[in-house]
């Protein structure tokens, strides 16, 4: 059992990305967990931070602090700034076309509830359907259900293979002049599918459906561009991507978006009141009522801005490595078995280990000081079709090595011998 | 912290693999169902009971080492008894397990019961020890509704 990994073997193989450089950027990662070394590979529920971003939230709170958007005083000015400025980070980070195209939600799940009730609400008609795949999350299961009983349209799943891909032909014959709209997993969290969204969206134009792409796994491992993918709405969470939890991003086409009736009333989103009538302020505004998540927004910038400097390429190749790593060595485990096994993985390895409870795994890793989501991962249709209560899932960011992976199958060893009792 | 296996004992490892009174049972009298959300464990348990004794008590379900053993346990303290016995029994168990207080203290009369007691080390894992038994709680209550750890 390795109990102190030296700073030396963090190093990668490809020289060209200093990964103990990396390490040495986020604060967390020196702790120490039941004694040992954390070893974090939850990275699919939350990432962690980079020094960047906590120190710009700092800066934030304590020599910028102000409400924006109002106020014509000089804190007030520095605020709307920054806050603005993380809206063109983001814009060029999605290669979007405007940066009203971007507006600032909680996370995915808001952003996803956004469309679903403003672009659903408005447009669903009886006997209209919504295409989902059954890779979905929770999240983008429960806002289309909640939309189409509303409007009495009807939810269609795109099935998925054993391996844990899309079945693209099932797909094909699901589009019809009827689709009003198909929601897709860029990444699966319960698998780590890559899916052929390019395609998949290019197929849902022809049949004049537009694409909302769940991008919480998507955006902190893949080079994201919205014009290229022509995606219609991509959603994403900054705490994933290494920013502050509670913000998000809906990235949406502009015309779409000017179409839409607002989400929320209030604050900001308006251009003026009466108690006869509103007129709603221009986009993004529109969406953004109230006064928005500022820290929040502008640690989110810090974040994109961070791993754009590492290079969201270079990290994705990183994570590659790992993850390939990771695949062949807890094959090597006795009992290990994978669930998802697609064709384009990224991130994250889903697996059950004999016929002991992913939860029971979870509890022995964390006395080693390893962190790993356990359970049905909010997919909870994933795991029947996969046939299982649960997994164990080991998902990876730009900071974890292969030295981790070989933590993580020593762990899995452990839980083996411990279970082996009886 | 405490060593693993004084939360994995044999005991529970053994409930785990081969649980004692698992399956559905036909005359049963009393019924209820529980879940917990937050890792998908399922649990029923079925009783019949007369003249406020427990005759018989089966459970079924899935779910991890711990909320299997403990079911397991739990139906094979609780043949025989009576429906007072189960809620007293209810309540030391769930002391024992749920509440922190130093040293393991789990009076002779707990039995085997008293192996769930390294439980408390690990606060992430009490409501699987204790899904079982607040199942057990609604069916003796003639609560129809599925009961939720969350």
């Amino acid at each position: 059992m390795k109990q102190q990994i030296k700073t030396a073997e963090w190093k990668s193989a490809d020289d060209s990305y200093d990964v103990a450089r990396v390490r040495e950027d986020f604060p967390v990662l020196g702790e120490t967990v039941h004694g040992k070394p954390l070893v974090y590979l939850d990275n699919a529920a939350t990432a962690q931070k980079p020094r960047a971003v906590i120190q710009r939230l700092a800066r934030y709170y304590e020599t910028e602090n102000s409400n924006i958007h109002r106020g014509v005083h000089r804190l007030s000015e520095i605020a709307t700034r920054a806050y603005e400025d993380a809206r063109s980070t983001v814009k060029g980070f999605l290669n979007a076309a405007e940066e009203r195209e971007i507006v600032f939600v909680r996370g995915t799940t808001e952003a996803i509830n956004l469309v679903a009730r403003c672009y659903g609400g408005s447009r669903l008609r009886p006997g209209d359907e919504v295409v989902i795949s059954a890779m979905e999350h929770h999240s983008n299961i429960v806002p289309w259900q909640l939309i189409c009983q509303e409007k009495g349209a009807v939810l269609r799943v795109i099935p998925v293979d054993d391996d844990g891909d899309i079945v693209m032909d099932e797909y094909r014959r699901m589009l019809s002049d009827k689709t009003r709209m198909v929601a897709l997993p860029h990444v699966s969290n319960a698998l780590g599918t890559v899916n052929p969204i390019k395609e998949m969206i290019a197929e849902a134009h022809a049949a004049g459906a537009p694409v909302l792409v769940d991008g919480a796994q998507g955006a902190p491992h893949a080079n994201v561009d919205v014009r290229d993918l022509d995606c219609d709405f991509y959603a994403f969470s900054g705490h994933k991507l290494y920013g502050p939890t509670g913000i998000g991003v809906l990235y949406g086409k502009a015309a779409l978006l000017e179409d839409m009736p607002p989400y929320q009333g209030g604050g900001d989103m308006i251009l003026s009141v009466s108690f006869e009538h509103t007129e709603y302020n221009a986009l993004p505004y529109k969406f953004e009522a109230g006064t928005p998540h500022i820290a929040g927004v502008i640690g989110l910038g810090a974040a994109v801005g961070y791993l754009t400097n590492l290079g969201v390429e270079a990290v994705a190749a990183h994570e590659d490595r790992v993850v390939a790593y990771a695949v062949e060595r807890l094959r090597s485990v006795a009992g290990v078995r994978l669930v998802g096994t697609p064709e384009r993985r990224a991130s994250l390895v889903s697996f059950v280990l004999g016929d002991v409870h992913a939860h029971d795994v979870g509890t022995i890793l964390d006395q080693e000081g390893i962190a790993v989501r356990t359970g049905h991962h909010c997919a909870m249709p994933v795991m029947d079709r996969f046939g299982v209560p649960a997994t164990v899932r080991a998902s990876f960011a730009c900071y974890n090595t292969e030295a981790e992976v070989d933590v993580l199958a020593d762990g899995l060893e452990k839980v083996r011998r411990i279970f082996a009792r009886v | 912290m405490s060593d693993l296996t004084d939360l994995y004992q044999e005991l529970i490892l053994d409930h785990n693999r081969r649980p004692r009174n698992f399956g559905s049972l036909t005359e049963a009298n009393r019924s209820a169902r529980g879940v917990n959300p937050l890792c998908g464990d399922k649990v029923a348990v079925h009783l019949r009971v007369e003249d406020e004794e427990v005759k018989e008590i089966r459970f079924e379900g899935t779910g991890c080492a711990i909320s299997i053993a403990s079911a397991s346990v739990m139906t094979e303290s609780l043949k025989g008894r009576t429906c007072g016995d189960a809620r007293n029994l209810f309540e030391r168990f769930h002391q024992m397990v749920a509440v922190d207080d130093g040293p393991a203290s789990h009076p002779p009369e707990m039995g085997k019961l008293a192996a769930f007691a390294g439980v408390r080390h690990y606060p992430a894992r009490v409501k699987c020890a204790t899904l079982a038994w607040h199942t057990l709680r609604a069916a003796l209550e003639g609560d129809a509704q599925a009961v939720s750890t969350e």
